[in-house]
């Protein structure tokens, strides 16, 4: 047998025995596990607000830190800077490229990013007297399918390209390129304490990454198709993944693997963005079918629907304090519940 | 079945062509012959096609001749309406055949099934669901998404030309459709005499049809281009998030011209960038991979009943903090309009439940301004500040602009690390020679280890003193400040 035939046996057979490790510390599942606790209430979260402003399909939208003012980023070529609370547009950023696919703010809420078909993440600060472009990260070789900043000095960033990226703000170059996936990344979530994020991917995986060193800590399979939207939840412990065949599932990452799938029967389409209630009690998951669910994380039943849109939810964000839910569509519209 | 391979020039024998496409579609609207294995034999699973034929499967029943939906014709004035059910029909048999649990539910689905065009309203270009006595029809399989159409502009312009022939009031353009004749007439100038004739060749094999057969067919294919080029404002149910559109497309699959038209006018959407190949890995990316599963094979895993545990402990122990588990004190500002819970926030005298939660970990003190401010006060008062006065400054290094780190390193240095340092702190000797290298170029992130090997000892020592303390305790114990008068 050739050397490459005996080394790809080797990663074969060290996989078998990674999964026959998983399941000896499977001694229980969550159904039952959870089986004690009382059930979340029933949610039945009404439309506080409604902003209306954008002229195109939104693609996507982060709160800022201080839970009132949110960036949104839409097909009309905008990013809209809002006072979510008063309904107030704060400030109107106007796009080199319409194609945006992802919006960020920064923590300490003086930089907002964009990105999209153009490769490229355009970084402003919002303090000049006009609105600046501070720089243009230019390296990727794919879309940009997502960004969030570390702080006003690095930024992290997904691309169709298969890659992610830490880039330096100040030197305008990537400190750290994160190699793993075989698909087009689509989506990214920090973990609480910074030190690490996680990637959902066209290749049905989610890998967990060290800021660091750039080095793939860990790998969680299970989903059959696009992983479209990753999130930590609170804890720092587990992670949500939502994809496209139409399933959200949580994933221990000290037990490195599935904890529980969130299905119904009745769902038939493409999960497209989540977001978490600040306990990870609640998940508030957008599908193609223009609702968003809301699911209890450890029962893994659906507690509650958002309808309300009049087309596909393409995303959703907590703020910090967990005070309300936003969720933004492609029919133009954000809405706040709670 | 479109032969889109066969060589044919742009000026093509018309009369073939679409006698073809009629031909094909009478066959068609008898059986249901979308979603058939390609030459391969290999279903399509993609998650369009799995939705496709969960879709086509619930259509399928609605069309059964015993439990499906009666569909009749209907006279009307002068003449008769083939082929029809009304909006309440379609209602009711959700209701009774689906797991459905009311109307709104029917409406949703209902109306998510004719977005794609499954059935339409007779006398509507909008693709909705009314649960009333609108007519509805069943769209003919060889029009239905599963076929893949991306229909070009020039078929659609032989669409509206051919109606613009049919002196029919019924058939009258609507003025969205108007406005997008008017707009191909300008961009297709130099092909428009091509366009008429196709047209013109349509309309005429048209008039040789049954009536009633006519009907049919018409409002199918007016109900194709209301799924392919929607009523502004109206949902696009073809519309593909743009991020799966840059991904290329298997060419085989997606068929384009409705009519059989060969052209070289690229639509309007971004550029298909082709998809990496999958490549065979060398030989260096195999030890690579093997590597890494040997990492992920000695890796120590816990088990489901801890990590149950943990997570349902940390739910219990954090849903008094969660607005939508447990009502905020004094209000949710989003509710109430009241900004009070933002401001109190905002202020430096903490409630009590602030407080609380600083007992459930030291991330909780570090993270609330608050929470530092007390901390460090209280290690002040025990003259042991030093460690988080390092942990504080280490953090703020981190978020320096580059031409200041290096002053800002070496005066960290100086305080706290150096020998006879003011602030000297206790590091394990495998950190301090690394952070001694560091320093020697010194960047954001120096004292990392050092700072990792301290937060460690905070954890343990300084914190757990900080909670026991009776400057805590105090706090915990407070009156709650009066929340303003709302009245």
């Amino acid at each position: 047998m050739g050397e490459m035939e005996q080394m790809k046996k080797e990663a074969e057979a060290l996989k078998t025995q990674i999964e026959a490790a998983r399941k000896a510390v499977h001694d229980t599942d969550m159904a039952s596990a959870a089986a004690g606790v009382a059930p979340a209430p029933q949610v039945q979260l009404k439309t506080r607000k409604t902003l209306k402003g954008h002229l195109a399909k939104i693609y996507a939208m982060h709160w800022s830190t201080d839970n009132r003012l949110m960036v949104s980023a839409s097909q009309d070529g905008k990013l809209l800077i809002w006072d979510s609370h008063s309904g107030n547009k704060v400030n109107a950023v106007p796009l080199k490229s319409s194609w945006v696919m992802t919006c960020a703010y920064a923590p300490s809420g003086n930089l907002v990013a964009s990105g999209g078909l153009d490769n490229m993440c355009t970084v402003y600060n919002l303090k000049t007297p006009v609105i600046k472009t501070v720089k243009e990260l230019d390296a990727h070789t794919g879309y940009l399918s997502c960004a969030r900043f570390l702080s006003d000095t690095e930024i992290l960033t997904s691309s169709g390209d298969t890659t992610c990226a830490l880039w330096d703000l100040e030197t305008g170059k990537q400190k750290t390129v994160f190699l793993n996936h075989v698909g087009d990344c689509m989506c990214l979530s920090l973990s609480p304490d910074m030190n690490s994020f996680v990637s959902g991917a066209c290749d049905s995986l989610a890998k967990l990454w060290d800021v660091r060193d750039g080095q793939c800590k860990q790998t969680f399979q299970g989903h059959t198709s696009d992983i479209n939207a990753i999130s930590f939840i609170p804890s720092g412990n587990a992670i949500i993944t939502g994809s496209d065949d139409c399933t959200c599932k949580m994933y221990d990452i000290r037990a490195d693997q599935e904890v529980i799938c969130y299905q119904d029967a009745a769902l038939n389409s493409g999960v497209t963005s989540l977001a978490l209630s600040t306990s990870g009690r609640l998940i508030f998951a957008g599908y193609d079918d223009f609702n968003c669910n809301i699911w209890d994380s450890l029962k893994g039943e659906k507690v509650g629907v958002l309808s309300g849109h009049d087309n596909r939810v393409s995303c959703t964000g907590v703020p910090e304090d967990g005070m309300c839910v936003c969720t933004g569509s492609w029919d133009s519209f954000l809405k706040i519940w709670n | 079945m479109y032969d889109k391979g066969a060589a044919r020039g742009v000026y093509i024998h018309w009369s073939s062509c679409f006698a073809e496409f009629w031909l094909v579609l009478e066959c068609t609207m008898a059986k249901n012959n979308s979603l058939h294995p390609n030459s391969n034999g290999e279903t399509d699973d993609s998650p369009n096609m799995l939705v496709y034929r969960k879709m086509e499967d619930v259509i399928a029943r609605m069309q059964d001749e015993k439990n499906g939906i009666p569909i009749r014709t209907v006279k009307s004035f002068l003449s008769k309406i083939p082929s029809v059910f009304s909006g309440s029909d379609i209602v009711q048999w959700l209701l009774k055949n689906l797991c459905i649990e009311d109307q709104v539910e029917a409406l949703h689905l209902g109306t998510l099934m004719a977005a794609h065009g499954y059935f339409f309203p007779i006398s509507d270009h909008v693709l909705t669901l009314k649960d009333d006595g609108t007519f509805y029809r069943f769209q003919t399989p060889y029009f239905w998404p599963s076929n893949c159409w991306e229909p070009e502009n020039t078929d659609y312009a032989v669409y509206l030309c051919k109606r613009t022939m049919q002196n029919k009031a019924r058939l009258e353009l609507a003025d969205y459709e108007a406005e997008s004749l008017a707009r191909l007439q300008r961009a297709f100038a130099r092909k428009w005499e091509f366009i008429f004739m196709q047209a013109e060749a349509q309309a005429k094999v048209d008039k040789k049809r049954d009536k009633i057969e006519r009907k049919i067919l018409d409002s199918q294919e007016r109900a194709f281009w209301d799924v392919h080029r929607p009523v502004p404002g109206c949902v696009n149910t073809t519309e593909v998030d743009i991020k799966k559109s840059s991904r290329m497309k298997n060419p085989q699959k997606t068929r384009k011209s409705v009519y059989g038209l060969q052209n070289d006018i690229r639509s309007h959407s971004p550029t298909h960038t082709p998809a990496p190949e999958a490549k065979q890995p060398t030989e260096e990316e195999l030890q690579e991979q093997i590597k890494f599963w040997q990492a992920q094979l000695d890796r120590h895993r816990l088990k489901m009943s801890k990590v149950a545990e943990s997570l349902l402990s940390y739910t219990e122990q954090y849903s008094d903090y969660d607005p939508f588990l447990c009502t905020p004190d004094p209000s949710n500002p989003w509710i109430s309009d009241d900004t009070t819970f933002w401001e109190m926030e905002a202020s430096k005298e903490p409630g009590q439940t602030r407080v609380r939660r600083w007992g459930f970990g030291i991330n909780e003190v570090l993270k609330d301004p608050v929470g530092r401010e007390q901390f460090l006060k209280f290690l002040e008062s025990e003259f042991s500040s030093e460690n988080l006065r390092f942990w504080l400054a280490v953090q703020e290094l981190k978020k320096r602009p580059i031409r200041e780190v290096p002053t800002r390193v070496q005066e960290i240095w100086e305080e706290f690390l150096a020998s006879g340092a003011p602030s000297a702190i206790n590091v394990d000797s495998k950190s301090y020679d690394k952070t001694t290298q560091n320093i020697k170029d010194p960047g954001r992130y120096a004292f990392q280890d050092a700072q990792e090997h301290i937060y460690k000892l905070m954890k343990s020592d300084s914190y757990s003193r900080f909670i026991r303390s009776s400057a805590y305790q105090e706090l915990l114990q407070a009156k709650k400040k009066k929340s303003k008068n709302l009245f």
